[in-house]
């Protein structure tokens, strides 16, 4: 079975769990023996995703769409774990979370991209050539929010997709949240493959009630035209159907896995600002709206005013950073919370080494990988009831986000009570060994199947 | 001969409240939550069956006989909340073919931790009994059925009961079997009383099983097994908890016409009799010794005690409550030592079991927390509370002692 699949992140270019998502899921895929050819925006660092077989998109087609990596143009085959995955790259400045200063300071990159583009493009299908140029105005009006170029940027990549896709051959399309959408009915309609569509987060979990419409749009779009849809959680599930009007038969839910990490512990993390008898509970996520930190800091709050031992880590960037800053400034207990900023790769191992407990404080989390990693790295875990990942674990601490008073006492409760930290420990590690991405592997496959089968 | 011999457990925890740790106040129980399930159980189990069992004894005018064991904790319940309850247990008991079981009044493990403490239970719980019904238990069961060689070692030196109930778990009994009556090694008084779990676990978990291939049960087919006991046992033990009557088993699956039916249909028989455990003692002598190193009880499929005492958490929890056990008493305080001892019921601790993989659902059904974790994390609380209130307690007694000497 070969798989076309559309994506905006990989590690290590990542921002969230999106490309940790995808890159658990193509692994395992290709352990399945299933083909996956990757589309990114950004090419694959081939240091920092060792055990990939990375193809430079021009060994593979007769014109150049690679633009900004020059420097690789040569096939880098490093270890060959994943033997079955194939990555092309388009040049695009797209992040996947992106706020409208991020973006107005991409947007003069793209500009002198596409002029670089303007020479290359010669020779390609004119109806593509188009559509690629094209731009409706009326939509792109209406965008503020996204800066005046986000709806060409995904047609772009639509219109890449399309042309790689002419060159591959493959039985499913597979995207990856919204701004895949528009690529993967291109690349539908184009070639007539059936489409899947993968909800990793919605436009309700990212902006609350004040939803984008041109992101609402593409997602609904998305949604209707796909043959199958997936979604992280049965929470996620039922947005899909409540406010997109999908019919539930057409859902499924394929809850996402995390990987194990043979590696051998880290030293002592060198904790910095924090003494040894201080007890460290943590939270790792974006600091934005979604993801409750100021919850946290209400919390942590209420926790000093029982213990002062503790300090509160803050690990992560976000549009609420400063924000969050200032509150915890104005609470008092500026002293007691460090922000560490967006950490990757070891840092991320040390920071959870160090931790008494991990606490995911999500007003709105589709899923949320991140407590899976803390208790694979023996952290116990507090999440909010308003997880994706709270239908999957039950050897956790759960609370509503909202409810600061229990939510300091289940921590002090944690630090308080070292049994209550074994068990959970012992318990969680065991549970998440059962989450593993080779079943959500599994379970795309079946939907594959049961999709090639009514074709 | 066939002597069935029905036991039936009746029991209430005090539940707590929620209860964090920012809480300063000595409250510890949920009174409107325990008020309000007692309530809903008698409705659907105590009253209905105990006006049928009434019925059905004076129907059979002295044939028809059952036992009941129940805990402390559910009659103080009973009193507070739903005194029908208690007036349908005297008429009961008025009747003269029922027997009341002795044991630990707060249905406690603390024979696990404390054997004053475990004595003193089941003398509170035999006071209230006698004072209750007029009788004074001569057949112990423990908590849980929990039980062992030490454990009958330590009733037969309280010299005033003459038998055991326990659970005939398999191992213990080899190639025997539970219908006989057994005793314990090293006690020259004591006799035991076997729960045949297969007969028992017939209408206390499968009665409204559909996908049991002996469903539906009709107690002609019951009365049919228990004729078939009858030239490889004695006695046949039922034992059971009372809410297996409109609570596990609702209503509709006709668990009540079935106990209303069954008398009849196993005294058809010639050689069937219903006793009382103390008649099955007196009737029958002890056919063999049976060993048990090993702590068993009744519960889950390995009859062992990991359903509370199968994590650390658990552990802990005990281990904390039997730390300050005298300090409490030091204090002479009523209150904080019946608080104390109402954190003791095996429920407590039940609720924070975490082997859900196999025997979960029946953990679920019955916890009233979310996990195992929060039920853990409340006791503490509560528990911590209470340390702090004995402390005080006791501080300020050394503080009056001083003053008045």
């Amino acid at each position: 079975m070969k798989v076309f699949m559309l994506g905006w992140e990989f590690p290590p270019f990542i921002s969230g769990g999106l490309g940790t998502a995808c890159h658990g899921l193509t692994k395992a895929m290709s352990g399945l023996g299933i083909h996956v050819t990757f589309v990114v925006p950004k090419p694959v660092e081939p240091d920092l995703s060792s055990h990939v077989k990375m193809l430079s998109p021009l060994q593979c087609r007769p014109f150049k769409v690679s633009s900004v990596s020059g420097s690789r143009e040569r096939p880098v085959e490093i270890e060959e774990k994943i033997t079955n995955v194939s990555f092309r790259h388009i040049p695009s400045a797209l992040k996947a979370y992106t706020t409208p200063e991020y973006y107005e300071h991409k947007i003069e990159d793209i500009l002198t991209l596409r002029s670089r583009q303007a020479v290359m493009e010669e020779g390609i299908d004119p109806a593509i050539e188009q559509w690629l140029h094209e731009t409706p105005p009326a939509i792109q009006q209406t965008e503020e929010h996204y800066g005046d170029d986000m709806y060409s940027e995904i047609h772009r990549y639509a219109a890449y997709a399309v042309r790689l896709a002419l060159e591959e051959d493959f039985d499913i399309i597979h995207a990856h949240d919204w701004m895949t959408y528009p690529a993967g009915i291109a690349v539908a309609s184009v070639t007539g493959k059936p489409l899947v569509v993968h909800i990793h987060s919605t436009e309700f979990d990212r902006s609350g009630e004040h939803v984008n419409q041109m992101v609402y749009d593409i997602e609904r779009r998305g949604m209707q035209a796909a043959q199958k849809v997936i979604a992280v959680s049965h929470l996620t599930r039922n947005i899909v159907i409540s406010r997109y009007g999908v019919l539930g038969e057409k859902v499924e839910v394929v809850y996402n896995g995390v990987e194990q990490n043979g590696e051998n512990r880290a030293l002592a993390f060198n904790r910095v600002g924090i003494r040894s008898d201080e007890k460290i509970v943590l939270f790792l996520g974006r600091i934005t709206m979604q993801k409750g930190p100021e919850y946290f800091l209400m919390a942590a709050r209420k926790v000093l005013e029982e213990d002062e031992n503790v300090k509160f880590v803050m690990a992560g960037s976000g549009d609420m950073m400063h924000q969050i800053i200032e509150m915890a400034a104005q609470m008092g207990i500026g002293h007691k919370v460090l922000f560490t900023g967006f950490l990757r790769g070891k840092d991320v191992q040390k920071v959870y080494e160090m931790a008494d407990l991990y606490v995911m404080p999500s007003v709105s989390e589709p899923f949320g990988i991140a407590p899976l990693e803390a208790l694979n790295y023996d952290v116990p875990v507090l999440i909010s009831k308003q997880s994706g990942v709270a239908e999957v674990l039950t050897h956790v601490l759960k609370v509503d986000f909202w409810d600061v008073n229990e939510m300091a006492n289940k921590i002090l409760a944690v630090l308080k009570y070292p049994p209550l930290q074994l068990t959970l420990r012992e318990h969680g590690n065991f549970e998440v060994r059962r989450l593993r991405w080779e079943g959500a592997a599994e379970k795309c496959r079946d939907i594959y199947q049961g999709m090639l089968t009514h074709v | 001969m066939a002597s069935v011999c029905f036991y039936f457990q009746v029991h209430q925890p005090f539940r707590l409240r929620h209860y964090t740790v920012f809480e300063k106040s000595p409250r510890y129980f949920d009174e409107f939550k325990n008020a309000s399930i007692c309530r809903k159980v008698a409705n659907k189990c105590y009253l209905p069956s105990n006006r049928l069992l009434l019925d059905v004894i004076r129907r059979f005018e002295g044939r028809f006989k059952i036992s009941y064991s129940i805990t402390g904790v559910v009659l103080e319940q009973f009193e507070k909340y739903c005194p029908e309850v208690m007036s349908t247990f005297d008429a009961l008991a008025q009747t003269g073919c029922v027997e009341f079981i002795g044991e630990t009044y707060y249905h406690s493990l603390s024979f696990l931790y404390s054997s004053d403490e475990f004595i003193a239970q089941i003398n509170k719980h035999s006071e209230l009994i006698q004072q209750l019904y007029g009788q004074t238990p001569r057949i112990f069961r423990n908590t849980e059925l929990i039980y062992s060689n030490a454990l009958a070692e330590t009733i037969e030196k309280m010299d005033r009961f003459d038998a055991i109930i326990t659970e005939g778990a398999d191992h213990i009994l080899g190639h025997r079997n539970s219908n006989f009556v057994y005793r314990p090694p090293n006690c020259e008084r004591l006799k035991l009383l076997l729960k045949n779990y297969s007969l028992s676990d017939d209408i206390a978990f499968r009665f409204s099983n559909k996908g049991w291939n002996e469903h539906p049960l009709t107690a002609d087919k019951f009365a049919n097994w228990i004729n078939q006991v009858n030239g490889n046992g004695q006695c046949v033990n039922l034992f059971m908890d009372y809410e297996t009557f409109g609570e596990h088993q609702w209503e509709d699956t006709g668990i009540f016409s079935f106990m209303s039916h069954l008398p009849e249909e196993v005294l058809r028989h010639p050689d069937n009799n219903f006793m009382t455990p103390s008649e099955v003692v007196d009737t029958y002598d002890a056919v063999d010794v049976v060993d048990v190193p090993r702590i068993i009880s009744w519960a889950d499929t390995e009859r062992d005690l990991s359903a509370w005492l199968g994590n650390a958490m658990q552990s802990n929890a005990l281990h904390e409550i039997y730390k300050f056990e005298k300090q409490i008493k030091q204090t002479q305080n009523e209150e904080l030592l019946a608080d104390w001892r109402r954190l003791q019921t095996s429920d407590h601790f039940y609720y924070m079991c975490t082997k859900y993989f196999a025997d979960g659902d029946v953990h679920k059904y019955f916890n009233p927390y979310e996990s195992p974790y929060d039920s853990y994390i409340n006791f503490m609380n509560v528990l911590g509370n209470l340390r702090q209130q004995c402390m005080q307690a006791l501080a300020g007694n050394g503080k009056t002692l001083c003053e008045t000497s």
